[in-house]
């Protein structure tokens, strides 16, 4: 009882048992992905016996390893295709809306305000039907498969990219840009030459999440797939990770957490040196600010 | 003489504006709105039992209510109330499970972690960065029956054989959705604690409170808001979540509202019910969201007033 009563005043006297839960909860977290990611160099087809290392399931299986499975590549280079034109698309559309939005005022604006916020606390799930819908009752033109889950990528990750540069916005200003006409310069010019330099980091951060959210996504393409060959890798893993597949699966995995994290740790990197450039803080809050 | 500086907002620039949000503003009614009342059409359309294509009716007066209502007789005292009320009691159990745990490491990383602080940050960022999928993947290996948690299960003599984990058993589906959830949890959680000014907590501990009262009585109120967002955060999706329990369970038994969407409008040839589902978890979240939104309305009043 004493020590109950102890616990209730000091509940974070010594943070010793902070520090456990903290620690354990973070291996927990992590050690599950590196042994899948460990099973993907295994000797043998289990996928829960470790049977010694080698690289069969990547390279040189004559017939399953990732590089010879013609059903295990076509989900990669579709998951990157959708993932890089997605990128593509996604983030001018949502750089421009972004600025439009705050600094176009009347009551347009503020219905296109709403509307942009409501993609990010719709349920993957209520969008994916909706496209699905969509697709096969009224726009039948385009057809189920990978342009129907470009479009539905691209949906689903404009106002991601407004809601990051939207803060930026806010932290820059607008008086850069009236010094700029103040020096003669018209809107547009100021817009392209003052304002979307130093938007660049937002920008950067935008594509960087763009990437990752669409490389991830499983349920719209999911939803939007017509047959096996629109498969992405998330899709893949889904369809057959729980019946007989073999590590190659796995490798496939792995190769898709490598892209991911290279890419990451490259714009953890670049962020880092913008923003020292600019004086601001480091690579961490940096990292924060791309997942949040 | 320069011209005047502040604000200088023509009805050219307007236009410009005005031009910039435009694609994307159309984008978002052409592929978010419309699709959404594509989703209504669907469910107050006309019935054709046997035939797998939607038929929708896009004209609100012709709207037939009647496969709506037969799902909403299902819902409130037929077979899918209990899938209802499964979903309800996976997402509490998670999310007071994501609480429990979620608090303290928040806690830790926001107000105690020193020299740590930056490993800790990136670690828990990191499952952001790994495919969810992945991350199930990986508890599917596990969970085998020859897979690492059974042998260690074995090992401390907690389980005589090995027990079959990955064909319908409810304790799966909710470490999964922990699992698969968490990061969502910690990390807007984090944020609220850290941006929580610390002269309060020394003011507090100035005027005589101890350690736990300045806990109890200054942070865990200010808290309280970034607890709420979080949990929102983290419930809107998981009331639509299929996969996760699709892939660690995969049984009737453990079914959520997600995977009988997906099995009426992908595995069977009712678009309708589909649809139909869809708009009640829809008034389901908004009812939800509504809640959050008075609450913390209410909240910024109270400090306001205080």
């Amino acid at each position: 009882m004493t020590r109950l009563r102890r616990l209730w005043r000091d509940p974070w006297g010594r943070p010793r048992w902070l520090v456990l839960i903290t620690w354990l909860y973070l291996a927990w977290s992590i050690v599950p992905v590196v042994i899948a990611v460990q099973f993907s160099f295994n000797k043998g087809k289990s996928k829960s016996v470790w049977q010694g290392f080698s690289m069969r399931w990547y390279t040189t299986d004559p017939r399953q390893s990732v590089l010879h499975d013609p059903s295990l590549h076509s989900a990669l280079t579709n998951s990157l295709k959708l993932a890089a034109l997605t990128m593509l698309i996604a983030t001018p559309l949502g750089v421009a809306l972004a600025v439009g939005l705050a600094r176009w005022r009347s009551r347009a604006s503020s219905g296109a305000q709403g509307l942009m916020l409501f993609p990010l606390i719709t349920p993957e799930i209520v969008m994916g039907v909706s496209l699905f819908l969509v697709f096969t009752s009224l726009y039948r033109t385009i057809s189920l498969g990978f342009w129907a889950q470009l479009l539905g990528h691209v949906t689903f990750n404009i106002s991601a990219v407004v809601i990051i540069v939207r803060g930026r916005l806010l932290a820059i200003g607008t008086q850069y840009e009236e010094a700029a006409r103040d020096l003669g310069a018209t809107r547009l010019q100021a817009l392209v030459h003052v304002l979307v330099p130093n938007l660049m980091p937002a920008i950067f951060a935008s594509v960087m999440v763009v990437f990752a959210t669409s490389i991830d996504d499983f349920v719209i393409s999911s939803y939007l797939s017509a047959n096996a060959g629109d498969q992405t890798v998330p899709m893949k893993i889904y369809s057959t990770g729980r019946a007989a597949s073999t590590p190659a699966l796995n490798a496939l995995a792995s190769i898709m957490l490598v892209f991911t994290l290279v890419a990451v740790a490259a714009a953890a990197v670049v962020l880092r040196t913008l923003r020292h450039r600019g004086g601001g803080e480091g690579g961490s809050a940096a990292l924060v600010t791309l997942s949040t | 003489m320069g011209r005047r500086s502040t604000p200088r907002t023509t009805h050219r620039d307007q236009g410009l504006w005005a031009a910039l949000a435009l694609p994307g503003t159309a984008w978002l009614l052409v592929l978010f709105v419309v699709p959404f009342y594509a989703v209504i059409a669907v469910a107050f359309g006309r019935p054709r039992p046997g035939e797998r294509a939607a038929r929708p009716i896009w004209n609100p007066l012709r709207w037939q209510a009647t496969a709506f209502t037969s799902v909403l007789h299902r819902v409130f005292g037929g077979a899918l109330g209990q899938v209802f009320v499964r979903t309800f009691s996976y997402v509490v159990i998670t999310i007071v499970l994501c609480f429990l745990i979620g608090y303290p490491v928040a806690y830790y990383a926001a107000r105690k972690a020193k020299r740590s602080r930056g490993l800790v940050l990136l670690l828990l960022v990191l499952p952001f960065w790994i495919s969810y999928l992945m991350r199930m993947l990986a508890w599917v290996n596990l969970l085998q029956r020859d897979g690492y948690v059974n042998r260690f299960l074995q090992w401390i003599h907690l389980l005589g054989s090995p027990r079959n984990w990955l064909t319908g058993d409810p304790i799966t589906v909710v470490l999964g959705l922990v699992y698969g959830y968490i990061p969502f949890f910690i990390l807007p959680l984090y944020a609220a604690l850290e941006r929580i000014d610390g002269r309060y907590l020394e003011a507090a501990r100035d005027l005589g409170a101890g350690p736990g009262a300045a806990f109890w009585k200054v942070t865990w109120p200010l808290s309280r808001q970034g607890c709420l967002a979080a949990g929102v955060i983290t419930v809107l999706p998981m009331f639509g979540d299929y996969y996760t329990n699709g892939y660690l369970s995969g049984s009737p038994k453990t079914e959520m509202i997600g995977n009988q969407i997906t099995f009426y409008l992908q595995g069977s040839s009712q678009p309708q019910t589909g649809a139909s589902l869809v708009l009640v978890l829809s008034a389901l979240l908004v009812v939800l969201m509504g809640y959050y939104l008075v609450s913390t309305s209410r909240a910024a009043r109270s400090m306001v007033a205080k």
